[in-house]
């Protein structure tokens, strides 16, 4: 394996100024690797070999000159959810079969103008619906950890499955990935890497497949926090062609991250303590507490009442605005069509053929509960929920709370076809209680590893913060980073 | 509330997914773990509550009712799996 891999996104950003290794080099080196990882962990479902080298060629270009983006040379991959135009963009589904985009998404337009390389599309659950990676029409993503003296394939989380896989393994040097009710940071727990989900606004969503509008955020998915800081500074901007999109100069995220947390209030959820939650996650949370208090942090015990009907509630409000959403793959536009002896009968065959089970059900529990008649008693009930779940969060940071320590997920990692969570869709929809929360009240959020289970498996921690405020979340999302000091490199298998 | 297969084929229609016959009972059961789950919100009082319309606290930008994009059938078209002279191409509709 080549070092050059190994190295931070910020590493490869300073080697690449400074002379020592050329992006054309970084990026082969990543495009071997992934050709040698990929069929074992099918993180990428399409790799843009071309495209990656002659980009990298033109950043070396402007690096010679002593010219360039903040991310020139630095090679990314794209979750599939993302337009790219020319380029693979499937959202993980048959129904976009073929599909091309004659667009590129506002957020990789923004990496690309930055000089970032695009090394292939990341696969995924099926239009961001799952938490294991598995609802994926191209297969399961395999999580590079295992646990120890293991050879048992274990889920990367999902949706954003082939991000995380690929950042942990060294096949890119950091990836975007969407988050709606936990797809960055489920993720990024399962795999010991970094995931931010920024304040709903601060990225546009345009040209980013939609799942439910109103909970959608992208972010990126990293090695380390000042490479998450790096990333999502480029990610982030006010976008016209999105009309949630907020008009906010972007703060230098990077310059927040060696900022300490001397002095800040970290608020704990006594809500958050399930029953059933193992020992090790609970005393994961304990020694985060520990490592921002000695850095100067004050712990404060808070509640958040509503949040166990966070999920309940997205489980309306999600179904929902997908079903909505996906109403516009009908066979005539892009993608997929399987004929019928009448217009319905193509739209009826078409989706019945290209949407997989997980969406399907999803599509279905929307329709039923938008239909005529249960409207209020589901829809508009669950957004009233929403604004009591968000009520809870300002009541807190209105009592002086700067951020929010969570354990990220109630689990490490479980096994690929995992038969329990098989049989009860509602448990596979357990894995994001603890995330949920944040993109029923529009807040960002950070995973940062910060441990590991008895059989070596990584675990996160989640960090809460105020509207806007993701630079608090880099400070102390840092100083978790540096106490634990653990190598989250996976052992290599495959 | 629950549901039936015959209520989950009438959802299936409005959805536009066609279900086999054979999997409606599997799906409704599906359907209604589902819907058990969330009628924990019944124990919620909102009588006073607004539901959230956004997050985050925004009005709609306005702008100047004037075109700024277009003029690119082929481009919008390109990705139809059948088109004729930048016409999307469906079945019959009108006999």
């Amino acid at each position: 394996m080549s070092d050059l891999i190994k190295l931070s996104l910020a590493d490869i950003q300073k080697g690449l100024k400074a002379k020592k290794f050329s992006a054309s080099e970084v990026t082969s080196a990543y495009l071997n690797e992934i050709d040698a990882a990929n069929p074992k962990l099918n993180a990428y479902v399409s790799i843009e070999n071309e495209q990656a080298l002659s980009m990298a060629k033109a950043s070396d270009e402007k690096l010679a000159k002593g010219e360039g983006g903040a991310l020139e040379g630095v090679p990314l991959g794209i979750k599939d959810l993302f337009a790219t135009k020319g380029a693979h963009t499937q959202a993980g589904s048959h129904i976009l079969d073929g599909f091309k985009p004659e667009y590129e998404s506002f957020i990789t337009n923004n990496l690309w103008q930055d000089g970032a390389v695009m090394l292939g599309k990341l696969n995924m659950d099926e239009f961001a619906m799952g938490s294991s990676n598995e609802t994926s029409y191209y297969g399961a993503v395999i999580n590079p950890h295992r646990a120890s003296g293991s050879n048992k394939d274990l889920v990367p989380g999902g949706s954003s499955g082939g991000s995380a896989a690929a950042v942990s393994a060294f096949l890119c040097a950091g990836a975007t990935a969407t988050d709606t009710g936990g797809s960055i940071r489920q993720p990024a727990a399962f795999t010991g890497t970094v995931g931010i989900k920024p304040t709903y606004g601060r990225c546009s969503r345009w040209g980013v497949v939609a799942f439910a509008s109103s909970l959608d955020q992208a972010g990126p998915i990293t090695r380390t926090v000042e490479d998450s800081a790096l990333m999502l500074a480029s990610m982030a901007g006010f976008d016209r062609l999105d009309s949630t999109s907020v008009d906010l100069a972007v703060p230098d995220f990077a310059a927040a991250i060696e900022r300490g947390v001397k002095g800040l209030r970290i608020g704990v959820p006594k809500e958050y303590r399930m029953d059933g939650m193992p020992d090790e996650i609970e005393k994961l949370w304990q020694q985060g507490l520990a490592w921002l208090k000695d850095e100067g942090a004050i712990i404060k015990d808070i509640s958040l009442p509503h949040t166990k009907y966070a999920l309940p509630a997205y489980y309306i409000v999600a179904p929902a605005e997908a079903s909505s959403n996906l109403a516009r793959y009908d066979g005539v536009k892009y993608g997929l069509r399987v004929n019928g002896d009448s217009i319905d009968e193509m739209y009826e065959n078409t989706r019945a053929a290209g949407f997989g089970a997980e969406v399907q059900r999803r599509v279905l529990i929307g329709t039923y509960v938008l239909s005529a008649g249960y409207y209020d008693a589901y829809y508009v009930k669950a957004q009233k929920v929403r604004t009591l779940i968000k009520r809870d969060f300002e009541t807190v940071f209105n009592d002086g709370i700067d951020a929010i320590l969570t354990p990220a997920t109630p689990s490490a990692a479980f096994g690929v076809n995992d038969q329990e969570m098989k049989a009860d869709p509602v448990k596979m929809y357990l894995n994001d209680i603890f995330t949920v929360t944040v993109n029923m009240a529009g807040l960002p959020a950070i995973a940062v590893p910060a441990g590991k289970d008895n059989a070596g498996l990584p675990l996160g921690l989640q960090l809460i913060g105020k509207p806007f405020d993701e630079e608090t979340l880099f400070a102390a999302g840092r100083v978790i980073e540096r106490s634990a000091g653990l190598d989250f490199t996976p052992k290599k298998w495959w | 509330m629950s549901v039936n297969a015959d209520i989950v084929r009438k959802i299936g229609h409005l959805a536009r997914i066609k279900l086999k016959e054979e999997n409606l009972a599997g799906l409704a059961d599906e359907l209604n773990v589902i819907l058990g789950f969330v009628e924990q919100l019944d124990e919620v009082d909102v009588s006073d509550v607004e539901p959230m319309t956004s997050v985050i606290p925004a009005t709609l930008r306005t702008r100047k009712d004037e075109v700024t994009s277009g003029g690119y059938a082929d481009k919008i078209t390109s990705n139809a799996p059948l088109s004729e002279d930048n016409f999307f191409m469906v079945p019959k509709v009108v006999e």
